[in-house]
């Protein structure tokens, strides 16, 4: 701790830190540019300047950057001292100087940092008067959109781009008042994280395009507290709509999550919300039609009441009904599904492979041997081992964690040698190429390789027996691998003892590559660390087990059957009615099984919001609100259950359309099935029905907020200067129309309620504080600057099923052969991928502009024996099934093994063999 | 290896002005060995001039006895910080635990109106080499660097065949002159900024990166190249390093005597409009007026004005001050700094607004564009001096220069760089005033008129 006097008042705070870090986290305002609470300091902007005295004695002072001068004990400053100030207006004024001036036509204005330190500054005349320079902009891609004329040059974007996310192809170019931040060439930007930039820029040079095709300034914007669906992360996010559409996703801060970034398929993907052929109404598929799937002709549009009925008499008419849930939907809508068809008849949409490895992660996880960390906490660890995972595919938003505990030996350097941690680029240079220690195997190359000690690119069933190794060099109670290879042996013994050796050794694996060895080997090594590490509990070792879907883990806790369970009883006469949650049956498992299983259906009901090739075939379709529209509760694969809110009613402005929350539709489906007609259900009802029904889900109620209001007071979802709010609709109806009752939340769809930062609270529509417009904001919602939300981090950890623990090791038969090759046969393997290989982004316009073509990879020797060459079209014959697809060499892959993007083929499964052949011609 | 050809039209930059018989080992520690004809001396002559004595001398001694006798002879940075290259090395951190770090020769002369380093690098090579082996081995560095300005292609093949000299005789490589340490030294030419001359930036370009400049601290010689302990050293510095190691301490501080608190010697130049612009080798501490005076004065026609006492970077001085000592605390006090040491002359009938502009406008392309005072700050303030130049200037104008003059100052920007921009322009201002008043009244500006493009700058 120390005391800093600032302005002639004395303050505690963490002396750890820079000044200006300090009086941020107090709530002082120094303007800023080049510092971000992410990426330390550099001291390039000069715009934080303060006045510091030697003691309290000194009148005379100095100007210094506060972002360059630690918080020591006993500092006195002056923020608001005349040399200071004027110091600063003429740094904005210089910034200034060749800015555009452009806020009316440019995306960042009302959400810019650089309009906010202007105001702050209080410069408000130009006194220069010459020509200014400018630059030519580059297209970058679907995502963001450049213009370079209103660079301030703060190197932000470089330093987040480049040192923070390990992306190569955004660079400074040029010197003195000519400098250009941009690609070498014109062209999209690789890096994942790229969206980031279009809250790291503190002006508009990178803007969000997808904002920009629909464009509203932020204040025009109608938020609500939301969780990222496109993946098992969990990202928070602020989704902003006008007019019925999403117009964006803004980063919601979550200290223990996502912190200041997010990833582009979750910052982009959300495009699937506004599609024009989403279905809004409930439809009705006559039977008589034949051929009636090919075609719309058949379809009756309904209202609810009779799509109540008919769903009602429709399933009265069958024997059994099966459910099929899905990890894409809330706990609550699996809930009500339950609820309807009875936990005996319902599955979890999950196919069996998938299935299978998410309850072997779960028993992992319920073991307990190693703690599992949140995200932030992964970038605390000093040893990193990734099992079969590329978490730049997988679990993007965790690649960056793992990149930030890498470069933490950084820190651990610059500490031995008493340089602070904040500052940036010292720190980068005395480290140079040093990183914590991280190993991964997987099958080709991932976006890690690069700061990795070591990158193995093995067949899954070699990444096992690597797995099986270290564990047994760990401890030798754990099984030895037979007939194990004297290379893998060296690396599981160096792997081994540096797991050994470090503070906090992490163990990464997942489901990625649906292997249930790969997770055996995961669970006997987090065994033998816990083992052997039982005496130093006090700094354990973490695991982190990787799931695919938004709600993958909720659903394992939830348990059902998997989905092939579903499609047999149907196909085999068992049950004649399917009623499908959210969830395209095309998407998991061959066509031809979905196809008999439906053909047997007697009754199909349908619940989505998206036109999925299995709507196309519901008798009655359901329209299902998005996570944009209704409430609901997911759990990530941290085992955090996350409240998202409704961002906006999708009626007021198109009153025509029936979009309901699934677990609306589902529990009234169920009333008028029983003919218990009652109130519709509460979104807290809906939520304490499935925590009373799910023991393993109890943690699930404290997801919700904690925001502590005066009586009548409610959450604005509109920031105050909202406009129009009473005129939007006109085109509808002149008389004003009152806003959307919500019973759900306590939020309001409204300005007209609380929106600052000085009540506490976890669940933030939007951040905004008076001066602060920007993503900045936010500083003035947590508790230190950088730190976790004064109301607490969203979210809590549900307790999990208490299964049994492991005990012993996984039997020594767990232990797969060596991966042998086949003649004129590959194994096959399917790979995440961050665009197109989750099925909602991958609806998203932008996404859909980023997704590369799709092709099979094979190893350089591979490609040579079937003379096959990048571009060449394979036939992949997977007994009967036959699909082309162009080649490419992937000269990371071992031979024998031939790899398929996720999502191209449902029907291709993981670890079958398959023939290759060239396409004559 | 021939002397530089007399038809070199780089040449007479860096011409020494002394003779032969003015030049002896006991008052002449830099330049006694040279040839009025200006010949490189090679290795061997280089020995027989009790060459490397120097050197074996510090090779025997423990680092820390080195470090001291440089303290002591108080040989203080001849780049122009002036900082005690003594007390400089004892900042490197050393340790069984810490890397053997670099010490890097900063041969980038690139200040306006300096070409002293050149001449011992061109003629004298093994100076340097000597001084890098004394520099490396009392900072424990592993290699060096000689970081050397592109354009000097005569230095660079004058140093690259005395560092393959130096290893033929062992005097490079392991085990130095059989001394047991280890030491070579490998030859960068620079790609051609002024940035490159401030000891961080020079470190960033070495490494391969953009010539920014590096927070300090940390110092170089906590976390400099490659993120190890390092030294960074003017040419002219390291090669007062093997006299102070030949002939001690207390000689080197007394070839000053009573002239300066700063020990040795100073190469010390004139350029401009003087009869006989060159170098010459005084005790530091020598007045501009015998330094003018062995120039020959102005020439025919013309009468000084103003004068930089070393460099761009430096403030300009009036003809009164032509009577300091030339050291570095002296000049300091007057407004300027002594900078490189080497005089730049203007004559009355030159303008001193076009000369302002043409050095701003250096300082304005040449900085690194990294802080905003110095990117943004030195286009609008040479902006401002092209107008006046071209008759457009305004009312307000030198206020608006003196506000830019002092916040671009010390402690405001990253680095020197800007601060030294500074410095002729507020001493500029301060002098000449009237001449930039005149500029104002004579201007022709009709509103809406602008001349002054973004080209010139940039």
């Amino acid at each position: 701790m120390a005391t800093i006097h600032v302005d002639g008042n004395a303050y505690d705070v963490d002396g750890s830190n820079n000044l200006l870090h300090a009086c941020l986290s107090l709530g002082l305002d120094i303007p800023y540019f080049c510092w971000h609470p992410a990426m330390g300091s550099v001291g390039a902007c000069r715009q934080c300047a303060v006045k510091q005295y030697k003691d309290e004695n000194d009148t005379q002072g100095k100007i210094v950057m506060s972002c360059m001068t630690p918080a020591a004990d006993n500092s006195w400053i002056a923020i608001d001292d005349a040399d200071a100030r004027d110091f600063r207006a003429r740094v904005v004024e210089w910034l200034m100087t060749y800015h555009p001036h452009d806020c009316p036509v440019c995306a960042e204005g009302g959400h810019c940092h650089l309009q906010d330190m202007t105001v702050m500054t209080g410069h408000t005349q130009r006194r220069y008067r010459f020509t200014k320079r400018t630059h030519r902009n580059q297209y970058l891609g679907p995502f963001i959109a450049h213009e370079m004329n209103r660079c301030i040059n703060c190197y932000r974007c470089v330093r987040f781009y480049n040192d923070y996310a390990g992306g190569t192809d955004l660079g400074v170019f040029g010197m003195n008042n000519n400098l250009y931040f941009g690609r070498h060439e014109e062209g999209t930007l690789e890096s994942p994280f790229a969206g980031n930039l279009t809250e790291v820029c503190p002006t508009g040079v990178f803007t969000d395009k997808t904002h920009t095709r629909h464009y509203t300034r932020k204040w025009d914007l109608q938020y609500a507290p939301s969780v990222c669906h496109q993946c098992a992360v969990g990202c928070n996010t602020s989704p902003g709509e006008r007019y019925g559409s999403v117009r964006r996703i803004e980063n919601r801060y979550n200290g223990e999550l996502n912190g200041y970034f997010l990833c582009d398929r979750g910052r982009f993907g959300y495009d699937y919300v506004n599609r024009d052929d989403r279905p809004r109404q409930p439809e009705w598929r006559s039977e008589t039609q034949s051929e009636w799937h090919d075609t719309d002709a058949g379809v009756t549009l309904l209202d609810v009441d009779p799509a109540l009925d008919r769903g009602a008499d429709l399933l009265r008419s069958t024997r059994r009904i099966i459910g099929i849930g899905s990890p894409r939907a809330s706990l609550e809508s699996n809930h009500q599904l339950m609820a309807l068809v009875g936990k005996d008849n319902f599955s979890t949409g999950i196919a069996a492979a998938e299935q299978a490895c998410l309850e072997r992660m779960a028993e992992i996880d319920a073991d307990g041997v190693l703690t599992t960390p949140t995200p932030r906490e992964i970038e605390s660890h000093d040893a990193v081992l990734v099992l079969g995972e590329d978490l730049m595919h997988s679990a993007a938003r965790l690649a960056l964690s793992v990149r930030q505990a890498a470069l933490g030996r950084r820190d651990a350097l610059a500490e031995e040698r008493d340089i602070p941690v904040w500052n940036a680029e010292a720190v980068k240079t005395l480290a140079q190429d040093s990183y914590h220690p991280l190993y991964i195997a997987y099958p080709t190359a991932t976006g890690l390789d690069d700061i990795s000690a070591s990158h193995l690119r093995l067949a899954p069933d070699d990444i096992a027996r690597l797995g099986f190794a270290i564990a047994h060099e760990l401890d030798t109670d754990a099984p030895a691998v037979p007939e194990l290879d004297a290379t893998t042996r060296t690396h599981a013994s160096a792997v081994a003892d540096t797991l050994l050796a470090a503070e906090r050794p992490l163990v990464i694996s997942g489901g990625s590559l649906a292997s249930t060895a790969i997770l055996d080997a995961t669970a006997s090594i987090a065994r033998a660390l816990g083992r052997k590490r039982a005496n130093r509990r006090e700094k354990r070792g973490g695991l982190l087990l990787i799931r695919r879907e938004a709600n993958s883990t909720g659903l394992g806790l939830m348990g059902g059957q998997p989905l092939e369970w579903a499609l047999d009883a149907v196909t085999h006469g068992h049950a004649d009615a399917l009623v499908v949650l959210e969830n395209d049956l095309f998407d998991r498992l061959p066509e031809a099984a979905v196809e008999k299983a439906l053909d047997a259906t007697r009754a199909l009901i349908v619940l989505d919001h998206q036109r999925t090739r299995t709507w196309q075939r519901a008798t009655l379709g359901l329209p299902a609100a998005s996570f944009a529209e209704t409430d609901g509760t997911l759990v990530n694969l941290e085992g955090r259950a996350q409240r998202f809110y409704q961002v906006y009613d999708p009626r007021y402005l198109h009153p025509e359309c029936r979009i309901h929350p699934s677990w609306r539709w589902l529990d009234t489906l169920r009333t008028s099935l029983e003919r218990q007609p009652q109130d519709a259900l509460t979104f807290e009802q809906a939520m304490d029905d499935c925590a009373r029904a799910h023991p393993a889900l109890g943690g699930m109620l404290s997801a919700a907020d904690t925001a502590d209001l005066p009586a009548g007071i409610e959450l604005a979802r509109m920031p105050h200067r909202y406009s129009g709010r009473t005129s939007m609709r006109a085109n509808i109806a002149v008389s004003e129309l009152r806003v959307p009752e919500d019973p759900d939340t306590p939020f309001i769809f409204s300005m007209e309620g609380y929106s600052g930062f000085d009540r506490p609270r976890q669940n933030v529509p939007f951040a905004w504080a008076p001066g602060w417009n920007s993503p900045q904001a936010w500083n003035k919602f947590t508790d230190v600057v950088g730190g976790h939300l004064q109301g607490g981090d969203p979210g809590a950890r549900v307790a999990g099923a208490s299964g049994p623990a492991l005990g012993d090791y996984p039997a020594a038969d767990a232990i797969p052969a060596t991966f042998t090759p086949r003649n004129d046969h590959w194994q096959l393997w399917v790979l995440p991928r961050l665009f197109g290989g989750e099925a909602t982004s991958a609806r998203a316009e932008a996404v859909v502009e980023r997704i590369e073509a799709p092709a099979l990879g094979l190893g350089e020797h591979d490609a040579q024996a079937l003379q096959a060459t990048d571009g060449t079209t394979l036939t992949l014959d997977a007994g009967g099934l036959q699909r082309r697809l162009a080649l490419r060499v992937d000269t990371s892959l071992p031979g024998g093994i031939v790899t398929l993007p996720a999502g191209v083929f449902p029907e291709a499964a993981s670890g079958r063999w398959v023939q290759l052949r060239k396409e004559e011609g | 290896m021939t002397a530089i050809p007399a038809n070199s039209r780089l040449r007479y930059k860096s011409q020494l002005r002394q003779s032969d018989d003015e030049r002896h080992e006991n008052t002449h520690p830099l330049t006694w060995r040279l040839h009025d004809d200006g010949a490189r001396i090679g290795l061997d002559e280089y020995q027989q001039k009790n060459g490397y004595v120097g050197a074996q001398n510090a090779l025997n001694m423990d680092p820390a006895d080195v470090i001291d006798a440089m303290k002591t002879a108080n040989v203080r940075g001849r780049g122009g910080g002036g900082f005690s290259a003594g007390v400089k090395w004892s900042l490197t951190q050393v340790g069984d635990n810490l890397p053997r770090g670099y010490v890097v020769c900063n041969a980038d002369e690139m200040e306006p109106g300096t070409f002293k380093d050149r001449l011992l690098m061109e003629q004298q090579p093994h100076l340097l080499i000597e001084g890098m082996i004394i520099a490396g081995h009392a900072n424990r560095s592993k290699y060096g660097y000689i970081f050397l300005r592109g354009e000097y292609v005569d230095a660079a093949r004058s140093l690259a065949l005395a560092i393959e000299e130096a290893r033929e005789a062992g005097l490079l490589g392991g085990s130095v002159a059989g001394s047991g340490f280890d030491f070579d030294i490998a030859l960068h030419t620079g790609a051609g900024r002024y940035i490159c001359g401030e000891e961080t930036a020079l470190i960033n370009s070495l490494e391969g990166k953009r010539a920014n400049p590096r927070a300090k601290p940390p110092f170089p010689g906590q976390s400099g190249a490659w993120g190890k302990p390092t030294v960074v050293n003017n040419v002219e510095t390291l090669c007062n390093a093997p006299a102070v190691m030949q002939h001690g301490a207390d000689w080197y501080q007394g070839l000053s005597g009573s002239l300066s608190n700063d020990g040795g010697t100073k190469l010390y130049g004139v350029s401009g409009l003087v009869q006989r612009p060159g170098l010459w080798e005084l005790p530091i501490g020598t007045t501009g007026w015998d330094i003018l005076e062995r120039a020959g004065g102005m020439r025919e026609g013309h009468t000084l004005k103003t004068w930089l006492p070393g460099g761009g970077s430096t403030g300009f001085l009036l003809p009164e001050h032509l009577e300091l000592a030339l050291d570095f605390d002296t000049v300091g006090q007057y407004g300027s700094r002594l900078g490189t040491g080497l005089l730049t002359v203007v004559s009355h009938r030159q303008s001193l607004i076009a000369l302002l502009r043409n050095l701003e406008q250096f300082f304005a392309r040449e900085s690194c564009g990294w802080c905003t005072p110095c990117r943004d700050g030195l286009p609008w303030a040479t902006k401002l001096l092209q107008a006046i130049e071209h008759g457009e200037g305004r009312p307000g104008d030198i206020e608006l220069l003196q506000e830019h003059a002092k916040n671009i100052g010390p402690g405001l920007t990253f680095c020197a760089h800007a601060p030294g921009a500074a410095m002729p322009l507020e001493s500029a201002i301060r002098h000449f005033r009237a001449d930039f008043e005149a500029g104002i009244a004579a201007s022709h500006n009709v509103v809406g008129n602008n001349t002054v493009g973004n080209k010139e700058v940039s």
